[in-house]
């Protein structure tokens, strides 16, 4: 078993071109300009001694053990805040730098605890830095004034500090603390939180959280950088205090968010010690957020089901039984219901959850195996606007650069996003480039995060009406066009010059004016025009939109809308620029790269070309049908009709995600058959006939691909709990149905993806082994991937403009509904919160609560914290009130993070025309005080509770 | 004495107005603050805290590095005695335990009654007239016993 060891350069590297040559202990080295003495040294193989560097943070030269002298020059200047310079000779080890290192460590040692359990457990630098430097004794013993003892002869000694156990995650011990400040620089430079500070001076200085708070309470993310950087035992992962040092690792990638860290996995025989972000992760560059560093204990958690279960009836009991046994129920099922109702009458959904290879087999089963193309997959309520949108104008579904696009970025423009919670190491490398003087637009109806936070505020905050993305895209584009600041020569190249009149024409109508817009949306025309020339002039332009921008009825329009106002202003193609989805789900890119939608094949082909069709004809052995097949929407339509009877769900909680809960409720109660293969009895297993246990990515090999189309692998570091990886189980379910399947590896599902996919045509295993992570199109025109598209041309032949006329959607306000309700997310939630909930995330959010502006509040008699009901014409919930100005006046905004508020009870059935992705964003509500929850909250627990039942027999297997 | 929050947030606030677009901000805005309420009371931080677009800790860790300000209020008078190696040179020692002695505190802590604050400083820069101290702002050289004695009463009375 290995350990994944990476090397630690000291200071960050230099971006200079220019190179500079130095000799260091005799040995010539030639570095970039502006390398510190110490990354020189380190580069040559020398290594300096140090404790309060790093490369990930800027040097700050205050540990001084890192002395080096150079031939000419006075004194012993720290090598890590001293760059190189042309032909210096530097040492490192004269007899001077090391008496002056043994002295230093001498006093650093005086006031750390002779039994410091981080250095006996090799967690501490300090005892191995002590040998390094050749440190003997200690003449100043520890008996004088120090941070180590809670008391001196009975007297409480002023200058101790209790462990601050509050964070659930890490504990803070100062007594072994020796106030490098490396955390503090963590947490302002690689998170931008700045939650950490040295409290006082000399020898009262201290590291301290806020105001001297615990760190619970304090403005900590619990993002766990500080705890990386710490070079002693005083700031320990509590997981490692438990379990002891970590004996082998791998390198893995997050199963959360569609920024896809990269991840090393410490562990100890099976078990995670802990998740250390990868600093050659291309996503994430070493930085990590409290979900995906920390809250991986739900792949243990008690709820997880282990055995495969069957009931005849909803109501029933569960009864466990063999895999055998599931296997060949399900496909009897099925081939039972196919037979009576028709080939059509099952269907299958793919997960955005689980890896590329396993989502290809779903989709595979149901086209091969069922016969039919009934899959969908849960970007059809999150991002399929995106798909539709950027393969129409551009010619892929997909974001067009890589994460590290943003460090050359002048002016970024968010647009329903909320980075900070949903994607945060996406928004600690966003904070750190508006840092350096990058601008900020967002356009969202809540104050988010990044309006103001920190060192960081949003030039233009346009805090619009929901449901008026798109007219405020128009009045963008007409301010753009009305002044002259369209990159003529830019769509001259690259586009229809025809489609760009007809499309200068159409936004520069009336209606999409400033003025216009500014009556309905909400926002002063001078804000727009200002949001506006800012994007258009302020350097390399870079758009990051999310949900905000596709669960609307006109998602697709004003996804269109966005690459439009790219286009216009050539901010495409090069680093720096962009449209960029920012994707909800570790692998929803990947799903729907793999042809999880009811009428494209993998690579985005459509189910009507011939050409393509006969690939998979040719490999499968079947006749595909070559017509799309049925939409989560549809088949929930066609099962209350009766015409649609089974299901397949892997990895997916449609119930809780879906919109109109009792739409779903009822589609899924009229089916014969339904199969959920999930990790715990979910929302949707409440309806189910079937349930076959998933496995966690730390059970299986494979890939996800995140946002930025990266194709990051993913690691077996433990034997799958429930017996089988996902695509294991898929494939049993295959062979039982009487399919020909036998993979031995996941390699050899991505090995026929890449010989049916032009866009992995070059994809491999060994290529991401070689590589560490791709970004599609992979193939003989860019044999290691692409980070950046469309450089020399769209891959449509010319970027399109299409006119986005702005329509409001039919969810009006009124005299019974006259709020307007949108939902979100928080950072240490994810999603349905199947996962977070079973983690000690809890602590920072245990219930889904109402925000609402204090006017609104006020008029309905609502105080803060009070039980309110929510109501829309579809459904009413209850949940708690949070009164804040962050919404305004008319607006009222939740998350959906807990199974008992059920948002989308409330949420109605409109969607996209384009692709029914749902209308999330904007349900009109009203608000009232309540006592408690509703009738259906407390049927549907009762129906929850009951239907959870299991019956234990023995198990035969 | 000690202030409500509601009070903190009005007095602080024309202060922070007063100071938050120079450049530099923070130290002008917490010497207004210590000068209108003799402390920096811990209500204020995240108010400046926000007004600069800071963090908490931020703002915190500046107002705990420098001894001047105090987290809690002071008495009705503040006596700052010198202990610089001049000062100590001149008998400086005798006079800082006669004053403890006298006044009934040690140095950072305020007198039960609320007369007077005990502060140590480095160095007035009156080191001609060592020993020295400084009482509400007026430096008082060459202290001795009775000097100290005279203090005593003009804090007491």
């Amino acid at each position: 078993m290995c350990f994944v060891n990476e090397m630690d350069y000291g200071t960050p590297a230099s971006k200079s071109d220019k190179s500079v040559t130095l000799s260091i202990d005799g040995k010539d080295v030639t570095v970039p300009e502006g390398t510190s003495i110490m990354r020189a040294a380190r580069m040559a193989g020398i290594e300096v001694p140090k404790l309060c560097a790093n490369d990930m943070v800027k040097a700050f030269g205050s540990c001084r053990l890192c002395l080096v002298e150079i031939e000419g020059r006075g004194g012993t200047p720290a090598s890590c805040t001293t760059p190189v310079a042309e032909g210096i000779k530097v040492s490192t080890r004269t007899d001077r730098v090391q008496a002056i290192r043994r002295g230093i460590m001498e006093l650093y040692m005086s006031d750390h605890p002779a039994d410091c359990p981080a250095c006996a457990a090799g967690d501490c630098e300090m005892v191995a830095m002590a040998e390094t430097v050749g440190l003997k004794e200690i003449r100043f013993g520890r008996e004088g004034a120090n941070h180590i003892w809670p008391a001196h002869d009975g007297v409480a000694n002023p200058h101790f500090m209790e462990p601050d156990l509050s964070n659930p995650y890490f504990a803070y011990d100062a007594s072994q603390c020796i106030v490098c400040s490396l955390c503090v620089r963590a947490c302002e430079e690689q998170q931008g939180t700045f939650a950490l500070a040295v409290e006082g001076r000399g020898f009262e200085s201290r590291i301290s959280a806020g105001m001297h708070e615990p760190f619970l309470e304090s403005e900590c993310v619990s993002c766990g950088a500080c705890v990386q950087a710490c070079p002693t035992g005083a700031l320990r992962e509590k997981s490692v205090i438990e379990m002891g040092m970590p004996e082998w690792s791998t390198v893995t990638t997050c199963a959360y968010c569609g920024v896809g860290c990269s991840f090393k996995a410490e562990m100890k025989g099976e078990e995670v010690v802990r998740m250390v972000p990868w600093k050659e992760g291309k996503a994430n560059r070493g930085h990590s957020c409290v979900k995906g560093r920390f809250a991986y204990g739900y792949a243990t958690h008690k709820d997880r089901i282990l055995n495969p279960m069957i009931r005849e009836k909803i109501t029933d009991p569960w009864r466990e039984v063999t895999w055998e046994e599931a296997f060949a129920h399900v496909a009897k099922e099925f081939r039972r219901i196919q037979y009576q109702y028709g080939r059509g009458a099952i269907g299958g959904i793919t997960s955005s959850r689980c890896t590329n290879e396993e989502t290809y087999l779903v989709q595979k089963l149901v086209r091969q195996g069922f016969g039919n193309n009934n899959v969908d997959t849960c970007a059809r309520v999150c991002h399929s606007p995106t798909g539709y949108g950027l393969k129409t104008t551009f010619g892929t579904s997909a974001g067009t650069q890589d994460f590290d696009s943003v460090d050359h970025a002048g002016v970024v423009m968010i647009i329903g996003a909320n980075p900070t919670d949903a994607h945060p190491v996406f928004a600690s490398r966003l904070k750190k480039r508006l840092r350096e003087g990058a601008k900020l637009i967002v356009i969202d109806p809540r104050r988010i995060e990044l309006v103001r936070t920190p060192h960081v505020e949003a030039t233009y905050h346009l805090p619009l009406r929901p449901g008026t993305n798109a007219a405020i895209l128009n009045a963008l584009a007409h301010v753009v066009v009305a002044e002259g600041l369209v990159d003529e020569a830019f769509i001259r190249e690259r586009c229809e010059w025809d489609e760009f009149q007809d499309w200068a024409e159409f936004v520069m109508q009336p209606e999409n004016s400033p003025e216009a817009v500014e009556k309905f949306s909400g926002v002063p025309a001078e804000t727009i025009r200002g949001a506006a020339r800012l994007y258009a002039t302020g350097g390399n332009g870079a758009i990051y939109y999310g949900l905000g921008v596709t669960e609307h009825s006109q998602g697709s329009t004003t996804v269109m809308a966005i690459a439009n106002l790219a286009m216009a202003t050539g901010n495409i193609g090069r680093p720096g620029v962009g449209v960029n989805p920012l994707r909800g789900q570790n692998n929803v890119q990947g799903s729907c790269d793999m042809g999880s939608f009811p009428h494209e094949l993998p690579g985005y082909r459509h189910i009507s070309e011939d050409a393509t069709r006969a690939i998979y004809e040719a490999m499968w052995g079947v006749k595909l049908d070559d017509e799309p097949g049925l939409r989560i929407p549809n088949m929930l339509d066609a099962a209350v009709e009766g015409s649609f009877k089974g299901l397949y769900i892997q990895g997916e909680d449609i119930l809780q995600s879906d919109p109109n809960t009792k739409h779903v409720a009822a589609g899924l109660a009229a089916m014969e058959c339904v199969v959920v293969h999930d990790l715990f009895l979910n929302e949707t297993a409440n309806y189910a006939h079937v349930f076959l246990p998933g496995s966690t990515f730390l059970e299986k090999d494979g890939t996800f691909t995140n946002a930025e189309r990266r194709i990051n692998r993913v690691r077996k570091v433990m034997e799958p709990k429930n017996g089988y990886a996902d695509w294991e189980v898929t494939q049993r379910l295959a062979q039982a149905m009487g399919l020909d399947w036998n993979y031995q590896h996941p390699s050899e599902i991505m090995a026929e993806i890449a010989a049916t996919t032009p866009s992995f045509a070059g994809v491999s295993f060994e290529l991401l082994e070689r590589e560490g992570s791709v970004q599609w199109p992979c193939n003989e025109n860019a044999p290691t991937g692409t980070p950046v598209m469309h450089v020399n041309g769209f891959v449509r032949g010319t970027g399109k403009f299409i006119r986005t006329a702005y329509i409001a959607t039919d969810e009006k306000t009124g005299p019974r509904f006259p709020l307007l309700l949108t939902t979100g997310r928080i950072l240490s939630q994810y999603n349905v919160g199947a996962q977070t909930r079973r983690t000690e995330n809890v602590v920072w959010h245990d219930e889904d609560l109402l925000e609402i502006h204090p006017f609104d509040a006020e008029n309905r008699g609502i105080r803060q914290g009070d039980w309110v009901k929510l109501a829309s014409r579809a459904g009413e919930t209850t949940l708690r009130a949070h009164i804040t100005d962050r919404v305004a006046p008319g607006v009222v905004y939740t998350t959906f993070h807990h199974p008992d508020t059920q948002a989308n009870v409330v949420t109605t059935e409109y969607s996209d025309w384009a692709t029914n992705c749902p209308e999330y964003k904007v349900t009109a509500v009203q608000v009232t005080p309540s006592n408690g929850p509703t009738e259906w909250q407390r049927d549907y627990d009762e129906h929850s509770r009951r239907s959870r039942r299991i019956v234990h027999v023995e198990a035969a297997e | 004495m000690q202030h409500a929050g509601t009070e903190i947030v009005s007095a602080v606030s024309p202060i922070i107005e007063r100071w938050r677009h120079e450049e530099g901000p923070l130290l002008p805005i917490l010497n207004g603050i210590q000068r209108e309420f003799g402390y920096v009371p811990r209500e204020a931080l995240p108010l400046i805290a926000d007004a600069l677009n800071l963090s908490r800790a931020e703002v915190y860790g500046v107002v705990s590095f420098y001894h001047d300000y105090r987290e809690n209020p002071p008495g009705r008078h503040v006596l700052k005695l010198c202990r610089a190696e001049a000062c100590q040179s001149m008998g400086g020692d005798l006079v800082a335990e006669r004053l403890q002695n006298l006044l009934g505190v040690k140095f950072g802590e305020t007198a039960g009654d609320g007369s007077v604050t005990l502060e140590a400083v480095y160095c007035l820069g009156l080191c001609a007239c060592a020993p020295s101290a400084m009482l509400d702002g007026e430096v008082i050289g060459r202290l001795d016993g009775e000097k100290a004695e005279e203090i005593v009463r003009e804090v007491r009375a």
